[in-house]
């Protein structure tokens, strides 16, 4: 054969092919020995495909040039080599090297489950006070004591929301 | 609670009361949870880490379901002692080979556990035994829900809670059955199973973990995927493989015994004999033993009652347990010797096999 299929991981020729389908996607990966042992591919108990796939996916193009998560410093580079992300904030710096990744790694690429509505809403509660804090020390300084007492009582509205121990909004 | 009262106290794995199901071991769900605005543990500097261990400490251990239960951090643990957590599914390994500033939260029953600092800040799992899915999601979800009054979780509206690693996005939901799988095992049908499952999304791992062998024709089965589909959908499609993979074990058992039966009683009446009277035993032979003697309960050669007997004797008989009875670190080669002594001991008075009940079959 003059063009033998590579190793997904290694690049060495490839003697072990799997084929998993899911959701009627097809997933190839194409492994040599060593790696399919090391893998645990062989194993009869199971192995993280899963795994496989996202490494393998991760093109080589995408983790050059220099992208950085602007809150924790991390890079492409970094997950080639982890596997793992370095925090909250890299799923918004590497969106673009996420969703081709994310392409057939799920079942479907948006959140249909769970939503932690009491931390949103207090987070969003958070946001709220520290812009009128912020409209409060501008209106101060412009003199516009009007709109300050205005901030201010909003302010203290929205303290008491926070403060208040979260109560549940049944329906 | 110490480390020391937890080991010596029954958990749910190791006295799970008998007759809840024969098939489904353990149902266990885990939710990966991680704080908006901090390195996740793998990339986050060693004060960070000890950081939030240590407020996630305190909050764990004055939630209600977890008053009065263990809070630890893994350096405060002996090695012997990791491994119990470990062989009891309290922590995992990776968490158990950690390094400074993770720690684990067990509530005083052993069927929630949470580790902080694993690959997620907070890896938040419950186990009940037997095919509990429902029940376990139940008190899971609300657990999760009163943690939100405390942490700010990591959430995006497209991708849900987001996870260190991409493969857990979304519900970062693991929900899975330990499945006891002795007939599908002798049939040699195992292999097609695991296929069949893998096609349907569902991963199959051995008793502890990915990696490890299923000794005991023990298998974990879990959902693989997480973003997509809400709690519900990925359980209900869970459940319905666990139901299809129950029915076949009881098709396989039912053609051992019609094709078989002399083969089968074989087997059961050689490992009764072997674990009554055997002086070496590796945790794998112990472990096939076991396996057979459990699927001899379920034939109705031995009585119900016994049941419990092999689930716990399954995580007793492993070297964490074993040494930890022992109080002192011993070779595997004098560990084969103990846990035949052990088990010799367990099954000097259990009842002998009564082949006569099951030959007309029912299970």
């Amino acid at each position: 054969m003059a063009n033998p299929i590579k190793c997904d991981i290694c690049s060495k020729p490839a003697t072990v092919h799997l084929t998993q389908i899911l959701d009627n996607k097809v997933h190839k990966i194409d492994l040599c020995e060593e790696c399919a042992q090391e893998k645990g591919v062989t194993d009869p108990s199971g192995f993280s495909l899963a795994d496989l796939l996202l490494k393998a996916s991760l093109n080589p193009e995408a983790t050059a040039g220099g992208m950085r998560c602007e809150q924790c410093g991390f890079t492409p580079v970094d997950f080639k080599k982890l596997g793992r992300f370095g925090c909250p904030a890299c799923y918004i710096a590497f969106k673009g090297i996420l969703d081709p990744m994310l392409d057939g790694m799920h079942k479907g690429v948006v959140h249909a489950g769970k939503v932690p509505q009491r931390a949103i809403e207090r987070r969003s509660l958070h946001e709220r006070l520290s812009k009128l804090e912020g409209d409060l020390s501008e209106a101060i300084k412009a003199e516009r004591y009007e709109d300050a007492a205005r901030c201010r009582d909003e302010i203290n509205q929205v303290r008491q929301a926070v403060e208040q121990k979260p109560q549940r909004q049944e329906r | 609670m110490t480390i020391g009262s937890l080991i010596e106290a029954p958990s749910e794995f190791t006295d799970s009361s008998s007759g809840k199901s024969a098939i489904v071991l353990m149902t266990r769900i885990r939710l990966a949870r991680n704080l908006a605005g901090h390195p996740f543990p793998g990339w986050a500097k060693p004060s960070e880490r000890e950081k939030v261990l240590e407020s996630c400490r305190s909050v764990l251990i004055s939630t209600p379901l977890l008053k009065r239960g263990l809070s630890v951090g893994v350096d405060e643990l002996g090695e012997l002692e990791r491994r119990i957590l470990v062989e009891r599914h309290l922590i995992s390994r990776e968490l158990s080979g950690s390094k400074q500033g993770s720690g684990v939260v067990i509530s005083k029953d052993q069927t929630v556990s949470v580790m902080i600092n694993e690959e997620d800040h907070l890896r938040i799992q419950m186990m009940r035994g037997g095919f509990q899915l429902k029940k376990v999601w139940g008190a899971i979800n609300e657990l999760d829900s009163l943690l939100e009054d405390s942490f700010d979780f990591a959430f995006s509206p497209s991708l849900g809670y987001l996870t260190a690693c991409p493969t857990n996005l979304g519900t970062a939901m693991r929900a899975s059955a330990m499945m006891h799988l002795p007939a599908l095992v002798i049939a040699s049908q195992m292999e097609k199973v695991v296929r069949a499952v893998n096609q349907l999304g569902m991963v199959v791992r051995g008793l502890f973990g990915e990696g490890s062998d299923a000794s005991g024709s023990i298998f974990q089965i879990s959902n693989q995927t997480t973003l997509g589909e809400s709690e519900e959908e990925i359980l209900k499609r869970l459940s319905g493989v666990l139901q299809s993979i129950i029915e076949h074990e009881l098709n396989a058992r039912a053609r051992l015994l019609e094709s078989d039966s002399g083969k089968l009683f074989d087997k059961i009446g050689r490992a009764f004999g072997i674990l009554q009277n055997g002086h070496v035993l590796s945790s794998n032979e112990a472990m096939n033993l076991l396996s057979l003697i459990r699927l001899g309960v379920d034939l109705g050669i031995f009585p119900e009652a016994r049941r419990c007997v092999t689930d716990r004797l399954f995580i007793e008989a492993q070297p964490g347990h074993l040494q930890y009875a022992q109080k002192a670190e011993v070779d595997a080669g004098q560990r084969d010797l103990l846990r035949a002594d052990r088990l010799r001991s367990e099954f000097a008075n259990f009842p002998r096999p009564d082949f006569s009940l099951s030959a007309n079959g029912k299970n």
